[in-house]
This record gives structure tokens, sequence and C-alpha cells, in this order.
């Protein structure tokens, strides 16, 4: 079990969502870095979607009730277990009464601490993952305790630790592809949108970030029709949104871009005032 | 009448279906038999319907798009047009007194029709669900009455409170929970549209027909107490 001593500033249990309950208007949720997530899930051998906990710009206190083994992944916050620092990317036993805290930021945004068997939590709609309405919390709380889900020690060797490449925090690219409505933007608009540089505004979220610069835009709204994770639409005011895990299922806004899963992760891990440039796949 | 839909790639796992840009009963009932085909035939993560389109989620990445689409268009072609479309018509109750009815005075100046007409124009029509969005449970209604098509807010409030029923543009609409919204609000329905402890959390499904049936603040009271202790049951016509 886990105990929350302080969730920091925006944590929530999250495994890959609940797709398939859009007809009920359900947004998919799930983690908002995918690649960490696996990662970490993947050192602990676990399965790749087992539920993990996502903390939002660092900050959060966790105490272990008992001897885990957990993995910490995607943003650096320079972890540290009862004071002494750990390494990111690789496989810690903790021992009960352990306290994971965190301090200053190196890069990124999210961080997830995966364990050893996965977080378990009762599934609404067959996913862990906190959504307003669908699960009892919608955040972490000052003294929620979590269980995790038992496992057997196994024989098996695992790699226990790995590199990971900082760029990927650090890449201002965006991988997309064309969205539905891109061909009825004019060549000029076209030209922006791929060749700009955007910076993120303050307004960015789980449900999705808004893009600063404004694209000149005489677009109509469309009839309200599906969206993704990762849509980017276009607003008659010219204000460009990027949808991320926890968008609603349906808009009416141009849909001008469609990240790639791998440029959801890359803008996961991105904040207020960083830049950013679409690229085409 | 027979459609012409076209298939779109959309990212690297989704396809969109779409039907010409028209909020139309024969295009749903398209749609509608469309989609049970498809559901029947093709393992999907996820299926997204709007009034003119379906997205079709897939769990890999699509590689083969040309034999994708002839494959769905072949669904079309052969799709089965039996069975109701229309399975319900649900009577739903609403209280349109000013206390929650707060943009009814503005709506009233703004179309010069009196507040008692507008509520009146609302209530007397028969609705279509056409498909459930934007938030779990929030029906996309059809069927408003063009006399009191009025435009969104130009600015959302950033806090519409659950329940409340209310129109924009040619839409009209009941926010199944507390969120940000740009429509005109007219009146506040005590019922739960999204439960997520239900078997079906939400009792609509496309195709359906709704009616608002105007009730009093008491009556209102009345029937959100039978919702909070689980004893109230959705008004069935059919």
């Amino acid at each position: 079990m886990i105990t929350v001593l302080n969730p920091g500033i925006y944590s929530t249990v999250q495994d890959f969502g609940r797709p398939g309950f859009a007809n009920i208007g359900v947004p998919v949720s799930g983690v908002m870095d995918s690649y960490a997530t696996k990662i970490g899930n993947q050192l602990l051998n676990n399965d790749l979607v087992d539920a993990v906990i996502e903390i939002t710009f660092g900050g959060g206190k966790f105490k272990f009730n008992e001897k885990l083994k957990i993995c910490v992944t995607g943003a650096n916050f320079s972890p540290e277990v009862d004071g002494s620092s750990i390494e990111m990317h690789s496989v810690v036993e903790v021992e009960k009464g352990a306290v994971l805290s965190f301090g200053k930021k190196i890069f990124g945004v999210r961080t997830y601490l995966c364990v050893r068997g996965g977080i378990s939590a009762n599934k609404m709609l067959e996913s862990k993952s906190f959504y307003k309405g669908i699960t009892n919390s919608s955040i972490l709380k000052k003294g929620d305790i979590l269980s995790t889900n038992a496992f057997q020690l196994e024989n098996k060797k695992t790699l226990s630790k790995i590199k990971i490449d900082d760029n990927y925090f650090k890449a201002k690219l965006i991988e997309c592809t064309l969205g539905p409505e891109f061909d009825l933007l004019s060549k000029i608009q076209q030209e922006q949108l791929t060749r700009n540089i955007f910076t993120i505004s303050n307004d960015n979220n789980r449900v999705g970030y808004r893009l600063e610069e404004l694209l000149e835009n005489q677009l109509e709204p469309i009839l309200t029709s599906g969206v993704l994770p990762g849509t980017v639409q276009l607003t008659p005011s010219g204000k460009v949104i990027v949808l991320m895990r926890d968008c609603q299922v349906t808009g009416g806004y141009p849909r001008i871009l469609q990240l790639s899963e791998e440029g959801i992760n890359v803008l996961s891990q991105k904040t207020t005032n960083d830049k950013i440039k679409f690229v085409l796949k | 009448m027979t459609f012409k839909p076209t298939y779109k790639l959309f990212g690297d796992s989704a396809i969109l279906i779409e039907w010409p840009s028209q909020i139309n009963e024969l295009i749903l009932c398209d749609i509608l038999y469309f989609k049970n085909e498809i559901e029947k035939n093709i393992q999907l993560k996820d299926c997204i319907v709007g009034y003119n389109s379906i997205l079709l989620v897939y769990d890999f990445l699509i590689e083969d798009l040309a034999s994708k689409i002839e494959s769905l268009h072949d669904l079309y072609q052969n799709k089965e047009m039996l069975g109701e479309i229309k399975n319900s018509h649900w009577k739903i109750p609403v209280c349109y007194d000013a206390t929650f009815g707060v943009d009814l005075e503005y709506i009233s100046k703004e179309l010069k029709r009196s507040i008692k007409e507008i509520i009146n124009l609302h209530a007397e029509a028969i609705y279509t669900v056409y498909f459930i969005g934007f938030l779990p449970g929030f029906l996309y209604l059809g069927g408003l009455n063009e006399q009191i098509i009025i435009p969104r807010k130009g600015t959302p409030r950033l806090n519409v409170v659950k329940g409340a029923v209310a129109i924009g543009g040619n839409q009209t609409g009941v926010y199944p929970n507390e969120s940000p919204g740009g429509w005109n609000i007219i009146g506040n329905s005590p019922i739960s549209f999204f439960d997520v402890q239900k078997e079906h959390p939400c009792f609509a499904s496309p195709g359906d027909e709704i009616t608002f049936e105007s009730v009093s603040l008491e009556e209102y009271q009345q029937i959100k107490d039978q919702v909070e202790n689980n004893s109230y049951q959705i008004q069935q016509v059919k």
C-alpha cells in the first residue's frame, strides 16, 4: 500500500483509459505520456498497461507501507527516497516506511510512479483512470491510500535500468498528420501552421493545450463530429487548440492536424511558454 | 434516398466517414444502419457518431487504407436496413422557472417574444437524439423550433450548473454535469442524464425521441428527491 503524504499540485491514477464508450460521450482519458508509462511497466515486468500514478509538476510525497519495487519515469523532478536521490528509469526496491519525494525540476512536466504489480483501484467503465463524474476521486488527496496488485516473485531476468534519450523532453517538433479539414485552409494558413513556431499558453491541461499565436481564420465551424486525443482544432477567433487525453469525444471546430501517439507524448511533457513546431509525418 | 459517404484517413489509426453537411433524419438513419453493420463485422477500439459522420478508431496503425475503404464500402452497400431506429420516446421534466431560466429575459428581448411563448415553443417540439457527445450523457438534439434560434453567447460561462437546459444556434440540450458552456439557459431538469453506477449510464440512444415537459418548482423538487433516493423512473411514451 502507498499513502499519499502530499499529492503535489496535481496527481491522478491513470491506466490506458476507457476507449469504447464514445457512444455515451465518455472521454478516453489515460496516461498523458504513454511512452514513459510503458517504459516503467516494462522495467518492472508489469503489463504495459498497468495503472500508475501521474504526477504533474513534481512536488508529491508518497509513503510505502510495504516493501515494493518501484520505477520513476517521465519528467525528472530529482526523485529521492528517504532523502537520497534515486535514478530515473531504473527499478528501485523500497523498504516498508520509505518515503518518495521530489526536488528540483530537471526536465519535463509529468512524472510516472510505477510500482511492481501496478496500482490497484476500482475499474469504472473498464478503466481505473481518474475522471470527474466517472471515478469516485478526480485527483489524489493527502491521506489517500492506494493498494498495489499482488505479484509473483519471478526469477526471470529483466533489465532493471535503461538510458533514455533526454532529447525527447527538449524536442520542439511535434509529429502529426493532416486533419480532415486541413484542405479547407488557405495555402498561407497551411504554411503558417507547419512552418511557424507556436508557444504553449497557460491554458494547458489533461483536456487540451491552447497555443498563444493566432492563425487568421475564415473557416466556419463544422457540424459536430468526432475528435480524438491529439486532434488540433482551429476556433473561429483563430485560436489553435490541441486536444489531449481527457478531451471531449466530439467537437464543432475544424480539425486541421492530428498528432501521432508520439506527438501527444512529447507535447504532454511541455508546459506554459514552451515552444513547439508541428512537423508532418 | 441513397447517399455516397466519403472515406478519409484521420491520423494514422482512424477512418472518418462523412455524409453531406446537413442535420437530417435520413442521414441519421443511414448512419445508424451503417454503424450497426460495421460493429457486427469489424473489431474497433471506438466508434464516434456525429451529425453527418462516423469516426472509426482502430486498435492498430492503418497501412492498407484502400482495402479497408473497399470493405467498408461493401458493408455499406449490403447493410441491413431492418429494425426500428427510433427505439424510445422519453419525457423529460424541465422547470422553466426564472430561478433556473437565467437567460429567458435576455432571449425574450432579443427575439421579441414573451417568455411564455419561448417556453411553449421549446416544450411542444419533439426532438430527435442524433448522438451523445461533448460530455458523458450530453444529448445532441435536432428539432428546435426555428422561431427560438438564438446565437451562442460570445463568451461562454465558466460554470453552467448540472441539469441546465439551454439553446444555442439551432440546437438545444441539457448539461448532464456542471461544465463550461456557451448556450443560453432557459430551465433545469431534475433527472440524471449520466449515472456511472447504472448498467446503462445514459438512458438515451441515437435515434430516440425526446419531449420536454414543463414542471413547477414544487414538482421539480419532488422529482429531484426521487432521483436522489433512486425511486424516479423516467417516463417513456413508447
